[in-house]
């Protein structure tokens, strides 16, 4: 089971390495993390995409909670939430091709960020399955280089992370 | 305010903090330190020959007294060095702070002389690690790792100071914090009322209980009352290895210890049970044997641990409880009180009939041999009748180290010092000169194999140094014999790379050698007057070479894959 869990740990040198050390230890997956400083510049937000069933979820919240930097923590995925990623890619598009991958960026709602004689960058925003249909639509070898920031995401409604 | 280095600072917080005891070895990295340690006299400083003996020491320090070990020791070498005793006290929730030295902060990621980066390496084996960036956090990192290392489940923090944070030149000004809030981090207390009153109710309506205490009930201060809780109810008990003098082995409600090599009434009676009050354990796989799937069962489990973590890790636990042992205990009791539910008394004594029946297999029967030939048995049951009962025992690992843990019953906790976790060879001796430094006049016995001895024999000399007058009972059956023990079991008897017996040092020389007194014991008939002798040497270091047999097995032995109740019970006989 697909599974995001986002926390807030405290901004300090070796914070990050804890919590990555933690999933090779004890052989979790990590699929994607993000982490940035928030709008409080003595914590971090770090989100990780994980996978597994209950038991081994149970067991990374609870093995997360137990570092001692981390101070609050959230499986998003346990109710209603919104999640993003952003995608930077650069497809080759000449000729005809570039009028098809201009069509296919404003069905995805992406913008073109650089443009050169032979390729297009676009930016891409949304679900990470969208992303991942945006990189399926192009045709065939013309993707050159992708560049993902994995899954961020926050809670719907009122509820919030914060101290 | 008072203005210090940061090397006086260090020894200063150390003090303020109640430390009076570390145990070290200098280096390059830390020589300002040791400067300050010699310009003071609050605290004693102990000078190991190896870092891994500090860490083992400060280590038996710690499970004899409850009090933390403390451990400075160099950069890169020195460090490295203290990596095993660190995780060994870190699977067994040791509260234990290690200063290490570091390279000066310029030269922090250059590869410079003596660097590693112990942070790094330490990682995945301390509850919390901390880098020193300005002498003038020293206060405050300080009583941050005590705390952690001392509170919730206890373990290892290190510290980790570039040279030039303890300069002599450059002052700070000193002031050790009162108090300390940690947002991030929090210590489990009172358990949830309602799900102790549940728990109680199925305690309460078990017809085949069954106790199993582990080593958080010796960390945490819980011996005295769940022995209480247990007498009240009258249930069976069982400790685990790590949980050995947790309850009194001498009274009768008390099994033995479970598992791997657990007696056979202990493990029969776990798998045989409908409620299992699981208290300080983890259901670690030494106890609960591979396929978990066929642990207890019948059993309605309930678990209380301070750390949530451990709790439906591996055995999902029906009535889970977070909290320290001795809050859970109190309440627990509280609510036994104040029940109006009655035991049901006639299934009880049924079950006790039922283990009175295990009980006669007698599974640590011991037929003695008639030829002189001494058993590794007999000689921790000697070692028993000498000191009544009543020494600190550090062992190493192998079959000595179970023989001790099934033959030396142990009536209290703290008693027993044993690397459970992580299973050191080399741990036994520098954990006793840890006993021994915190209880000068208590009996302080290593028992050990001839094969862990010699992973830290250079401590001979330490306690030559210190008039450390360990007892050293050595069971020499001339190989690896827990190895052996395997291979004769699982691989036909080939020993590979288990046998050594044509080049064994003469220990009783070694021992003189290094100034000490030693003594071999070869036939039974002097078993019992040579250790009378050598625990009559109160003041010397004493290493007792006992020659023992070296084709015993240990048993009773889980058989793998199996459930508890699944066990070999002697080379020719099984459940
Ligand atoms: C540092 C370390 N290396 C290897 C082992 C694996 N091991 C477990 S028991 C054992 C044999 C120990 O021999 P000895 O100390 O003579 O004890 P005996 O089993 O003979 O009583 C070994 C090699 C270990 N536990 N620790
Ligand atoms: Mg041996």
């Amino acid at each position: 089971m697909r599974r995001i869990i986002s926390l807030l740990m405290e901004n300090e040198p070796g914070a990050l390495s804890r919590v990555v050390g933690l999933f090779s230890q004890r052989s979790y997956n990590i699929d994607s993390l993000t982490v940035a400083p928030t709008e409080d510049n003595s914590l971090s937000r770090l989100t990780v995409m994980t996978s597994g069933d209950e038991r081994k979820i149970e067991q990374i919240t609870k093995h997360l909670n137990k570092l001692i930097d981390v101070v609050k923590l959230v499986d998003l995925s346990e109710s209603a939430h919104i999640e993003r990623e952003l995608m930077l890619i650069k497809v080759k598009a000449v000729g005809a091709q570039r009028a098809e991958v201009q069509r296919l960026a404003d069905i995805f709602r992406g913008q073109i960020v650089d443009i050169t004689a032979t390729a297009l960058s676009i930016q891409v925003t949304g679900t990470s399955d969208k992303l991942d249909a945006f990189i399926a639509a192009q045709a065939e070898n013309t993707v050159l280089e992708v560049a993902r920031t994995g899954v961020c995401g926050i809670s719907r409604g009122d509820k919030v992370l914060t101290l | 305010m008072e203005q210090l280095s940061g090397g006086d600072m260090l020894t200063r917080a150390l003090h303020d903090e109640g430390v009076d005891l570390i145990f070290g070895y200098p280096g390059g990295a830390v020589l300002h330190i040791y400067d300050a340690i010699f310009k003071q006299d609050k605290i004693e400083h102990i000078l190991v020959r190896h870092e891994q003996a500090a860490t083992h020491a400060a280590d038996g320090y710690a499970r004899a007294t409850g009090k933390p070990g403390v451990v400075l020791v160099t950069s890169g070498p020195g460090a490295t060095n203290a990596v095993t005793g660190i995780a060994t006290a870190y699977m067994d929730s040791i509260p234990m702070v290690i200063l290490s030295g570091q390279v000066e902060s310029r030269l922090i990621g250059t590869d410079g002389f003596q660097e590693t980066d112990m942070v790094g390496i330490s990682r995945p084996i301390v509850k919390h690690s901390f880098m020193v960036e300005d002498a003038a956090d020293i206060p405050m990192i300080v009583k941050k790792a005590f705390h952690i290392a001392t509170t919730g489940r206890p373990g290892p923090v290190v510290i980790d100071i570039p040279k030039d944070v303890t300069d002599p030149k450059v002052k700070h000004p000193y002031e050790y914090p009162k108090d300390i809030k940690m947002r991030s981090y929090t210590v489990p207390g009172k358990g949830h009322s309602g799900q102790i009153k549940k728990a109680v109710e199925a305690l309460l309506g078990a017809k085949r209980p069954m106790i199993y205490a582990g080593g958080g009930v010796i960390q945490g201060e819980g011996a005295e009352l769940l022995t209480k809780l247990t007498q009240k109810l009258g249930y069976p008990i069982t400790n685990t290895l790590m949980g050995l003098g947790a309850y009194p082995a001498s009274d009768p409600q008390f099994l033995g210890m479970l598992g791997m090599h657990g007696t056979y009434e202990a493990n029969m009676a776990m798998h045989y049970c409908d409620v299992l009050l699981g208290i300080g354990v983890r259901f670690d796989d030494r106890v609960t044997n591979s396929d978990t799937s066929k642990f207890c069962p019948d059993a309605t489990i309930l678990h209380v641990d301070i750390d949530p973590a451990s709790i439906s890790k591996t055995v999902a636990a029906d009535v889970p409880i977070v909290g320290s042992v001795t809050a859970v205990l109190e309440e627990m009791l509280e609510c036994l009180e104040q029940s109006q539910q009655a035991i049901d008394a006639e299934a009880l004594e049924t079950w006790w009939q039922q283990i009175a029946k295990w009980r006669e297999k007698d599974s640590l029967g011991v037929t003695p041999h008639t030829n002189g030939i001494i058993k590794p048995q007999q000689v921790v049951q000697a070692v028993h009748r000498i000191t009544k009962g009543d020494a600190y025992i550090s062992t190493d690992v192998g079959q000595h180290q179970m023989f001790a843990a099934q033959y030396y019953g142990f009536d209290k906790p703290r008693r027993w010092i044993n690397s459970g976790g992580l299973g050191t060879m080399g741990f036994g001796f520098p954990a006793a000169m840890g006993v021994q430094l915190a209880f000068p006049e208590a009996i302080s016995v290593c028992i050990t194999g001839e094969g862990s001895f010699q992973m830290n024999l250079q401590e001979f000399a330490t306690c030559m140094q210190y008039n450390l007058p360990v007892k050293i009972i050595c069971l020499n059956n001339q190989s690896l014999g827990m190895v052996r023990q395997w291979q004769d079991m699982q691989y036909g008897g080939r020993y590979s790379h288990s046998t050594y017996a044509e080049s064994l040092p003469d220990f009783v020389k070694l021992a003189e050698a290094y100034g000490h007194v030693g003594i071999r014991i070869e036939n039974l008939g002097e078993l019992d007057a040579k250790l009378e002798e050598a625990f009559a040497l109160k003041d010397r270091l004493v290493f007792v070479d006992v020659m023992v047999d070296p084709e015993e097995h240990v048993y009773p032995m889980a058989i793998k894959g199996g459930a508890m109740k699944d066990m070999i019970l002697s080379k020719t006989e099984r459940t």
